[in-house]
């Protein structure tokens, strides 16, 4: 009698396994023809929000004269300690020097060994100098690489989507020429 | 079955016991750290008799990374950075309950709208943290499918964290006297769209995995631990909530407005996988109905910063115009501001338990001291409680079912 019952109990337990398997795998199949989540990234553009941290760009002004001033905020500011820089004096007129002050940074490096995007230093930034991108394709193959230097972080500005040199930026851009980055801002 | 007759003394002492040598049937295997079902890089001993574990302890410190250290280097405002890489899942808790420190210790109130900001991010975060767990742990287990939907889920939480913060994980985006930029124009109708969808996946989930009766098989009477053992141990949040203890940080001692808010607190009584389980599921269900209350609140604009002259950078333009203003934001961003001497501890309910943040000042720039009480830590130490006399392949339901961050663990 009691072998019966364990029997039936076995079945019984068989039936529920199936039915509650064929219900998730309902699931499943209802999915089938909806659209698709994944992104063909390469091939397709990812879509990136306006607010991303990624990948640093050293802003210069309408005149294309670099905004950053050298005062070292953005270094103090860095939890990270990423920021390297060397200021110098240019004391040429207006016209001729590459900065927009006299002061200017000789020397601006960031490294991505230590940045954590944190966002502190675009905070800081009295000028504006220095701006979040969006980029983060960085993949290299030494540490060494992931140190950024200035014409590097300069010339990341033209690769925004939505930079547009004005007239007076314009040969610079093409001296700094860069591929757009291929995202969608949102 | 001779291995239920065997007491397990669980203290540290056993630790340092071998296993018998004498004992021919024994055998000590660790699992871990390199394995998928620690969820990180734990690594367990376990001392097993056929298939059943003997003994099993956990050996920790393989992601250690000296944040509380890290944290006394930085100043005030800058330990944000920090806090939210310790539980990577639950970042936006970490912060929280940092800033909300601070900001005991000085005697700073937050505006209103920044207390409803902070909550909405928080129970995102958790409904983001559980989605992992929830993936995860299915898979552990051996629903696959179940970890694409919740990943796909998931996704879109972290996307709205990007629009929000500007990162996925790691936001920094809570600072001591408020939010760091006020919410970007559209994202409270995001926010919407990601909330009403998210009903549908909570019922796909339940036919998929809840109702599933292998889960069921494999999860019921697995890693029971007692109410009384559970409070001995210290456990907190769902652990503990899933052996019948109703105790939440949000309701108990409510911080950042949490108790003008209308949720209940999901308890189940019987101490196994399977009502950890549950009380996971529904209080995803709950954070869903805390963020909805929170959208609606929000709507109304405010400030996003409490208007304190030490913690508010000052407007950019005010700042380019007037050179004294400027150089208060010289001050503030390369000095920042110092704290009142004092130690302050606060706890908060983050997705894992109670997270708590006791900071000691000594009237400086930099804290003197951060200390963390992670619940991760806590509930891994209950581990070999609930896993000791059950069978090997029940380890993995247990470890996926306290839902440890190896990050949080060893900090
Ligand atoms: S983003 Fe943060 S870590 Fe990176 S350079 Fe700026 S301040 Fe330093
Ligand atoms: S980038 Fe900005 S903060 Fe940094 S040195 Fe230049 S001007 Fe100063």
């Amino acid at each position: 009698m009691s072998i019966l019952k364990e029997i039936v109990s076995a079945v019984k337990e068989v039936i529920e396994v199936a039915r509650t398997t064929a219900q998730g795998m309902s699931v499943t199949l209802s999915h089938i023809p909806t659209r698709k989540e994944t992104v063909s990234y390469p091939d397709d553009a990812v879509t990136i929000y306006r607010r991303f941290r990624g990948e640093h760009f050293l802003d210069v002004n309408e005149d294309g004269k670099e905004r950053c001033v050298s005062c070292f905020l953005c270094a103090a500011a860095c939890p990270a300690d990423a920021i390297y820089i060397e200021g110098a004096e240019d004391p040429r007129p207006y016209a001729e020097r590459i900065g927009m002050d006299h002061r200017y940074a000789k020397v601006y490096q960031i490294d991505y060994g230590r940045c954590i995007l944190c966002g502190f230093c675009v905070d800081a930034c009295p000028t504006d100098a220095i701006n979040h991108g969006h980029n983060f394709e960085w993949a290299v193959y030494t540490p060494g690489e992931l140190v950024k230097d200035k014409s590097y972080l300069l010339a990341n500005k033209w690769r925004e989507p939505d930079v547009i040199p004005t007239d007076k930026q314009l040969p610079l851009a093409a001296k700094q020429k860069q591929d757009k980055l291929n995202i969608i801002l949102k | 079955m001779q291995a239920k007759e065997i007491v397990v003394p669980t203290s540290a002492i056993s630790m340092l016991r071998k296993p018998d040598p004498l004992s021919d049937t024994q055998m000590t295997v660790s699992m871990g750290p390199q394995h998928p079902s620690t969820h990180g890089v734990l690594r367990l001993e376990l001392v097993l008799d056929g298939e059943t574990v003997i003994r099993a302890i956990p050996d920790i410190g393989y992601l250690h990374t000296g944040i509380e250290k890290t944290m006394e280097k930085e100043k005030w405002q800058q330990v944000v950075t920090v806090t939210c890489r310790m539980d990577y899942l639950n970042s936006s808790g970490n912060d929280l309950g940092y800033v909300l420190a601070v900001e005991k210790l000085m005697g700073v109130e937050v505006p209103k709208r920044v207390r409803d900001i902070r909550v909405l991010l928080t129970e995102l975060n958790r409904i983001t943290s559980h989605l992992v767990w929830f993936g995860t742990h299915a898979m552990d287990i051996g629903a696959m499918t179940a970890f694409f939907y919740a990943f796909t889920q998931r996704e879109k939480g972290l996307d709205l964290f990007e629009c929000v913060s500007g990162a996925r994980l790691h936001q920094s985006y809570f600072v001591v006297g408020g939010v760091r930029w006020d919410l970007p124009p559209n994202f409270l109708d995001l926010m919407t769209e990601f909330l009403d969808g998210f009903p549908s996946f909570l019922d796909e989930c339940k036919r998929l995995v809840t109702g599933n009766k292998i889960f069921q098989r494999r999860t019921k009477g697995v890693g029971v631990i007692s109410k009384e053992a559970a409070i001995d141990w210290g456990l907190s949040g769902p652990t503990i909530r899933g052996s019948g203890v109703d105790w939440d940080i949000r309701k108990s001692e409510p911080y950042s407005g949490f108790d003008t808010y209308d949720f209940n607190v999901p308890v189940y009584h019987d101490g196994d996988v399977w009502s950890r389980y549950l009380v996971r599921m529904d209080e995803m269900e709950e954070s869903w109905k805390i963020c909805k209350q929170a959208v609606e609140r929000l709507r109304e604009p405010g400030p996003y910063m409490s208007d304190h002259p030490k913690l508010k950078l000052p407007e950019r333009d005010l700042m380019k115009k007037h050179i004294d203003v400027m150089i208060h934001h010289f001050l503030l961003a390369s000095e920042g501001f110092t704290v009142p001497v004092g130690e302050v501890y606060q706890s908060i309910e983050s997705a894992r338990g109670e997270i708590g943040f006791y900071v000691v000042s000594d009237g400086g720039e930099r804290p003197y001291r951060v200390r963390v009480r992670a619940p991760s830590y806590v509930n891994l130490s209950a581990l070999p409680a609930m896993v000791e006399g059950s069978l090997i392949a029940d380890v993995v339901a247990v470890i996926g079912s306290i839902d440890i961050v190896l990050g949080d663990v060893d900090r």
